[in-house]
């Protein structure tokens, strides 16, 4: 079957390539892009492991279909740091320990993102509306809502 | 497996090319579409697209609201107009699904989900649905009864009724898992009343069968009624009548029967929990 060319910006790179038909986003990421941050959990848009930003706003690339995003600009947590500077929410996820197998940790990064892009001074209550999406199985979510709220006090910090 | 994907700018196009291929299916948003492509569904030979403008437009003239397909939950928490549906859209999956899921799309959520659909059913919504013959207008009622039977048919727009006051349209979804759950049931009942009575209340539930359903006994119960303790009684006695809920992992067909009474009860006398 006939692959179709796809143009997008990736973590602000103009990126082409091609897509089989009815790729996801996440397979169009990871396969054909080499990005491994967003990661395959649930395939159902249940889990949030595979959160991307399209456009600044949250979406669960595995249901998203990769032909709707020509044009688009991704984010992936692969993006956030800036050469060897982490972001300040994935600074505060290490000083808070909100990470421990760390496969959810992606998703909850770019959902947290996307809340401070709109956001920078988020409600504890805005936090866990913001990561509601997104499933951790060990680390629990007390400690990645901590990360989440010291993140936006360290960047006030910075402004 | 690779399925064909198709593009089409009008409705028409994207209709006929439903009806004439019985392995096609529509994709709105994709929560339910590329769910069923990722777990391996060989049913899908191909995704059909509609990329026209008229799918995210919300139009309101005088009582009524139209809604396009493709407006998305999203869209909808952002649009002042639409406040009265921000309940049941906030309640929807989290902010990464609801940047995607659409109005349209919805219709189609099998139980226990669809909880917008139950809303707009208990707004006395109608549906605009193309098909190979032409576009018309149903009760959403009467093409949920008939979805699942009638593949093929495009949604282009819901049209529903916009609630006089807050308090005249109220939305409850019950869920173990908070803020985003799935619904052990849901409940939108739409009320005027007119001299302190209740006059054609409209009561829908969500999970209380395959699909939205409207609580006819209970509405039959509810008229003419107080919104009291004692005037509330006979429709929260008949609540589970005419439902016929699914044993699932989130709840069982006799904890839907015997709750949602309760909820019932609570929303009608605007209580909490």
């Amino acid at each position: 079957m006939a692959k179709t060319p796809l143009q997008f910006r990736h973590n602000g790179r103009e990126v082409a390539i091609f897509v089989d038909g009815g790729m996801s986003l996440l397979s169009a990421l990871r396969d054909e892009i080499g990005d491994h941050s967003p990661k395959f959990g649930c395939g159902q848009g249940g889990c949030g492991a595979c959160t991307v930003l399209i456009d600044g706003e949250p979406v669960l690339s595995c249901i998203t279909l990769a032909e709707t995003v020509a044009g688009k600009s991704i984010e992936t947590a692969d993006g956030l740091k800036t050469g060897p500077e982490l972001h300040p929410l994935q600074a505060a996820f290490m000083d808070n320990f909100a990470a421990q197998c760390g496969y959810c940790t992606p998703g909850m990064l770019m959902a947290a993102k996307a809340l401070f892009d709109h956001n920078p001074d988020p409600s504890r209550v805005e936090v866990i509306e913001a990561i509601s999406g997104n499933i951790c199985r060990c680390t629990g979510y007390e400690s990645i809502i901590n990360a989440v709220l010291a993140a936006a006090r360290r960047t006030e910090r910075r402004a | 497996m690779p399925v064909t994907v198709k593009t089409f700018a009008t409705p028409t196009e994207a209709a006929a090319a439903l009806s004439s291929d019985r392995s096609a299916c529509y994709i709105g948003g994709g929560t339910l579409v590329m769910r069923a492509l990722n777990e391996g569904d060989v049913s899908i030979a191909t995704i059909v697209r509609l990329e026209d403008r008229s799918l995210t437009q919300i139009r309101a003239s005088g009582a009524r609201i139209t809604i396009g397909a493709g407006v998305t939950l999203s869209q909808i928490l952002r649009e002042r107009e639409l406040s009265f549906l921000h309940a049941p859209a906030r309640l929807i999956g989290g902010p990464a699904v609801r940047t995607n899921a659409t109005v349209g799309g919805n219709l189609f959520a099998p139980a226990p989900y669809g909880d917008l659909a139950v809303a707009l059913l208990a707004l006395d919504a109608t549906v605009s649905v193309m098909s190979g013959y032409g576009a018309r207008d149903m009760a959403l009622e009467e093409f949920l009864a008939s979805r699942d039977r009638s593949p093929g048919a495009l949604v282009l727009s819901v049209t529903c009724d916009r609630p006089p006051a807050p308090e005249a349209f109220r939305f409850r979804k019950v869920a173990r898992v908070k803020p985003k759950g799935v619904s052990v049931l849901s409940i939108a009942v739409s009320l005027s009343a007119v001299g302190g009575r209740v006059s054609g209340p409209r009561i829908a539930y969500g999970a209380m069968a395959p699909t939205a359903i409207r609580a006819k006994a209970a509405e039959r119960a509810l008229e003419g009624k107080t919104l009291d303790e004692s005037g509330i009684a006979a429709a929260v006695a008949a609540a589970a009548e005419g439902t016929s809920p699914a044993n699932d992992a989130i709840a069982s067909a006799w904890y839907r029967r015997e709750v949602v009474g309760v909820h019932l009860r609570r929303l009608l006398l605007g209580q909490d929990g």
